[in-house]
């Protein structure tokens, strides 16, 4: 392409359509990106409120329920097969639609390109294509509640076969299950895209002087997000087209001889469940680290910016970034202590787990010591952020328990393990979305949130979030299991921690409530919110030189020329508590 | 705590270069070859594709009691005359892109040409095997030399390859319609030429995992 | 009060913390594990270790956040200080962290060892449990102490487990439903499979769990030592009816566990 082409493509903003919709522009599929994993957490977040429902008050009857869906809850009272596709349903759209896309579909399409002074991604028409490959993948998700015989898939979002692989076996493992597999190919596919760009991006474009040793921790975690789900996904697709095959054409890869369900001899032979499980969770633990990293990165920028301090141990936590992307790929048995996996194999995962769990410890520590000697100012996003660290080590804490294979024995399946990744995966997560949702959303519309709506929204939903989950710990140490219907009818043991899950289930509703807060505030502050200044918080990234809202094409061209890391706050000497990446080392101790 | 305090600011930063003037840092290097690093990372994950499907053969081979001989089953001959064709074409696809880059175009013509006619006769030998394989009553699901998990394990890792053959065959022939017509830079070709060459390498391994050891 | 003066904010935060820790710590010394009826200490001791130093790194590491974020929203302060980093403050944590960890992961091998990969004692009881939607069935030997060959293609209604009938060492074999009759302080064996779908072995109180997978007989060893009624659980889920899938563990007497054998098996014959 010559300089001249170059120049007119700059000063072109396409049409409504092309703009907003068909967009190849990086912030705008970022920002579309994050629409629509909010949706779909809005309605994984409805799915968990009726499971939560139905655990506290088991097989109680719901007249108004009963009114809406009188398929799912005849007589007001939800049926067994319901209640497996809302968690199967919840996880599977919380961890891979919401979790997933939001963090790296979302946040680094948007921050990405800003933050290593780019124009836009290195390949803009895919980048497209993944949105629009995402999506149609939602859709199909969702259209199972819809158009599937026996409804949704409903095996749990792990989907472990056999009972994920014969239609017998459950309601969802007829059509519903299907329609899960081709909706998660269209996830990987999409995932593939989106990470394929990602890397690619961040290697070949950053501008002059940003060298890697320069990048925010945001980007690097991204950057490692993206690369283990190029690396971790294969694993999943491989998984998903051998469960197809043993679905639809009668193969056995996951079935073994000797099957015998609802009363019938099958004729399968020779395969393996374990495979399955094996697949699975090779990808399936890396994608704890791909929703865990980017929000990592998050907390360390925001801590960064809001205690105006620089981030402590910037090395290690790189290093550590690199070191939990790296061990993710060998701890996936950690899932299987308690499978029927060779024991011996039991104890390589102990210590591997064990071992990444030193990363994540330096982090923790790095994170506690840019609080120190700062001047903290608690804007929402900071809330949000240090929230995220509290979580993190709660979740973090527990997680030794479940690395331990022989504790593992008495925790595996029971709402401890619920409450851990609760924690961990989800909630840090989580927060970690609300936090960067709050800190970038002058850059998103050049607007700011509602400072009094956000603290609000966080306060709410910090306290509700501990008391939701963290008194499920008790009922897994007791040995309450997960996926239960109807915990108290069958087993007498639980009778007595039925309080707790009342107790629980009013918490999640007051969390559920607090994020309609969230939406109406994300909402109103897009139309109505304060008019934003270029650099509202004061940070020293690329991305908070540029007008908000941005233009259209970055930097159109001129792409600015990076001098220091981004975490020269409160400088010694310097005129200013920050001195953005572009000031060179001259200028620190004038303008600044 | 007395230590930290007194640290340079500059110095500060530990493990990182100080302060060099940007002009040091020309633009990443792989900023020129953006293309190719994107095709080398998407091989890098297709690989894995392939990597998972022979691990599972191998995880389900070791958990199978027996195993078909293979000797038996496959024909030795035919089987090398494919791994020839297939092989020699990523040399072609070499030639023909070397040809390309020093203008010769008549050399890249002929040898792209012969790079795709070898996809095809490929994929035309491993569908008469196919319907060998079927006409002797391999299934999926089961065939004649015992354990069924082999033939289902055989169509389904080589048709993915003979997938990925097929995949080539057409966007080579594509992109050589569009080199007619002076649509297409070099830079593609030599990026169909990478994704061929990868597609061969992957017969290897198939090759050694499936049909020989 | 100058030294007190701080945002809302942030006695909000410390005060969250503050109940973090507080509750959070105090709600561990509760036993919320059930009491421990099986050989199997080693997991309990562990779990109380765990608990004990987990909870020091959570008092320390919530409180210390919670304090920091009190102390450092002191917006008198002209400044922060500019603290990039501490060589020897991160290798000493990163140091400290791995090796309570490795720590750790050697006492967990230990254990793991112990409970899991230990042979049996060769005097173990053998029982065979089958686990099936949406029961289970536990299978005693004859006296002959030789499991019959089980083949799902015998599965009728009067021989729900497959025992084949052409095997002599079944003959004797005898299967109850739902309800597993152990000997007090004996070890048992069980061997554990599947007819359908994945399902797991659970009695909290045993600290025993171990999944029945279809195509597999996965063997798990303990000795029940409490005599006693347990609630056998299935802990992964297996369809429909997952949550009705409750079986009876009954620890008795030597004594009263061969008269229920007997029992059994004269009702086997009278079949």
């Amino acid at each position: 392409m010559t300089v001249d082409k170059q120049v007119e493509r700059h000063h072109k903003i396409p049409g409504f359509w092309q703009h907003y919709i068909f967009s190849t522009n990086h912030k705008v599929i970022g920002i579309q990106y994050l629409i629509t994993a909010f949706a779909s957490a809005l309605i994984a977040a409805g799915m968990a409120m009726l499971i939560r429902l139905e655990i506290a008050w088991p097989e109680h009857s719901w007249p108004i329920l009963g009114t809406l869906f009188p398929g799912a809850f005849p007589g007001g009272v939800m049926r067994p097969e319901v209640y497996a596709a809302l968690f199967t349903m919840h996880g599977t759209l919380m961890v891979f639609f919401f979790l997933s896309a939001a963090l790296v579909g979302g946040f680094g399409n948007f921050l990405i390109p800003l933050q290593i002074g780019a124009d836009d991604m290195a390949f803009p028409f895919l980048n497209m294509l993944s949105y629009w490959v995402y999506l149609t993948g939602l859709l199909v998700m969702l259209s199972s509640f819809f158009f599937s015989p026996g409804g949704p898939a409903s095996a749990g979002w792990t989907s472990y076969p056999p009972l994920s692989a014969l239609k017998t076996a459950i309601a969802g493992s007829d059509w519903g299950q299907s329609f899960w597999i081709v909706g998660m190919a269209f996830f990987i596919i999409s995932f593939t895209m989106g990470g394929l760009n990602f890397v690619t991006t961040v290697l070949s474009m950053r501008t002059r002087g940003m060298h890697m040793m320069r990048l925010p921790l945001t980007t690097w975690a991204l950057f490692t997000t993206a690369a283990v789900g190029i690396l971790a996904f294969p694993a999943l697709t491989a998984a998903v087209v051998m469960l197809f095959l043993d679905r639809h054409f009668g193969t056995s890869f996951f079935l073994p001889s000797g099957l015998y369900v609802a009363g019938k001899l099958l004729p399968n032979k020779g395969g393996s469940p374990l495979l399955w499980q094996h697949l699975f969770w090779f990808l399936g633990h890396p994608e704890v680290y791909i929703v865990m990293l980017p929000a990592m990165g998050f907390t360390s920028d925001i801590l960064s910016t809001f205690c105006r301090k620089p981030i402590f141990g910037y090395p290690a936590m790189v290093g550590s970034i690199l070191a939990i992307g790296s061990l993710s790929f060998i701890v996936w048995g950690h899932h299987m202590f308690v499978s029927g996996m060779n024991p011996y194999l039991g104890l390589f995962f102990d210590i591997t787990t064990l071992i990444i769990a030193v990363p994540s410890a330096i982090k923790t520590f790095n994170w506690m010591a840019t609080l120190w000697e700062a001047k903290i100012q608690l804007r929402t996003p900071m809330l949000f952020a240090l929230a995220f660290v509290s979580l993190f080590v709660t979740g973090g804490l527990s997680g030794i328990f479940l690395a331990m294979a022989p504790a593992d024995i008495q925790l595996h399946d029971t709402y401890f393990v619920i409450s851990h990744f609760h924690f961990i995966m989800a909630g840090a997560s989580l927060f970690g979305i609300f936090a960067a949702t709050n800190f970038w959303f002058p850059k998103m519309f050049g607007r700011m949130m509602n400072e009094t709506l956000g603290k609000f929204h966080f306060w709410i939903t910090f306290i509700t979030y501990y008391c939701t989950f963290f008194p499920m710990m008790f009922l897994g140490l007791h040995g309450e299991m997960r996926r239960l219907y109807d915990p108290v009818q069958y087993y007498t043991m639980f009778k007595s921690l039925q309080p707790i899950n009342v107790f629980i289930s009013i918490n999640a509703f007051a969390l559920g409530a607090a994020q309609l807060v969230f939406v109406f505030n994300f909402f109103w502050s897009m139309l109505r919110g304060e008019k934003a200044s270029a650099n509202p918080w004061n940070a020293n990234g690329l991305e908070w030189t540029l007008s908000s809202p941005l233009p259209y094409e970055n930097w159109e061209g001129n792409s600015p020329e990076v001098q220091r890391w981004p975490y020269d706050y409160s400088y010694p000497g310097a005129a200013k508590d920050y001195l953005p990446q572009v000031v060179p080392e001259q200028a620190a101790a004038g303008n600044y | 705590m007395e230590e930290i305090r007194r640290m340079e600011p500059i110095e500060g930063i530990h493990g990182l270069p100080e302060q060099v003037s940007a002009e040091q840092f020309a633009p990443s290097a792989f900023s020129r070859n953006r293309k190719k690093l994107m095709m080398w990372i998407f091989i890098i994950s297709d690989a894995l594709l392939f990597g998972s499907f022979l691990a599972v053969y191998t995880f389900e081979r070791f958990i199978s009691p027996s195993w078909p001989d293979r000797w038996k089953i496959f024909e030795p001959g035919y089987l090398a005359v494919m791994t020839v064709v297939l092989l020699s074409s990523s040399t072609f696809m070499a030639v023909a892109v070397e040809g390309l880059k020093q203008g010769k175009n008549r050399r890249f013509g002929f040898f792209y040409a012969v790079t795709i006619l070898c996809g095809i006769v490929f994929l035309a030998m491993q569908a008469h095997e196919w319907a060998h394989f079927i006409g002797l009553g391999a299934r999926l699901n089961t065939n004649p030399w015992g354990v069924p998990l082999f033939s289902g394990l055989f169509f389904m890792i080589t048709g993915f390859h003979g997938f990925h053959v097929l995949t080539g065959v057409l966007i080579l022939s594509f992109i050589g319609v569009l080199k007619l017509m002076g649509k297409v830079s070099d830079e593609t070709i030599e990026l169909a030429g990478m994704y061929w060459s990868f597609v061969d390498l992957v017969w290897v391994f198939i090759l050694a995992v499936i049909y020989l050891l | 009060m100058k030294l007190l003066k701080r945002p809302l904010e942030a006695w909000g935060m410390f005060l969250i913390f503050a109940l973090i820790v507080v509750i959070g710590t105090a709600s561990f010394f509760i036993k919320w594990m059930p009491p421990l009826a099986s050989n199997r200490i080693s997991i309990d001791q562990m779990m109380n270790v765990l608990f004990i130093i987990t909870g020091i790194f959570f008092v320390l590491v919530q409180g210390l956040t919670g304090y920091f974020i009190w102390k450092y929203s002191d917006q008198n302060k002209e400044r922060s200080t500019y603290i990039p980093g501490s060589y020897a403050l991160e290798v000493t944590w990163t140091l400290g962290t791995a090796i309570i960890l490795a720590v750790l992961g050697i006492w967990g091998v230990k254990v793991w060892k112990k409970t899991v990969i230990q042979a049996p004692p060769p005097n173990a009881l053998q029982v065979e449990v089958v686990a099936q939607q949406f029961s289970w069935s536990f299978l005693y030997p004859g006296p002959d102490g030789v499991f019959g060959k089980l083949n799902p293609k015998y599965i009728s209604f009067l021989n729900p487990l497959g025992i084949d009938p052409k095997d002599s060492a079944g003959k004797q074999d005898v299967w109850t439903k739902d309800d597993l009759y152990l000997p007090v302080g004996k070890p048992v064996v069980l061997r554990i499979r599947s007819l359908d779908v994945v399902h797991s072995f659970f009695v909290p109180a045993f600290r025993v769990k171990q999944d029945a997978v279809p195509g597999m007989t996965i063997s798990t060893w303990f000795i029940p030592e409490k005599k006693g009624k347990y609630e056998i659980a299935c802990s992964q889920f297996c369809g429909r009816g997952h949550y009705t899938m409750r079986g009876t563990c009954f620890v008795v007497s030597n004594v009263r566990f061969q008269k229920e054998l007997a029992h059994l098996r004269k009702e086997d014959e009278g079949e």
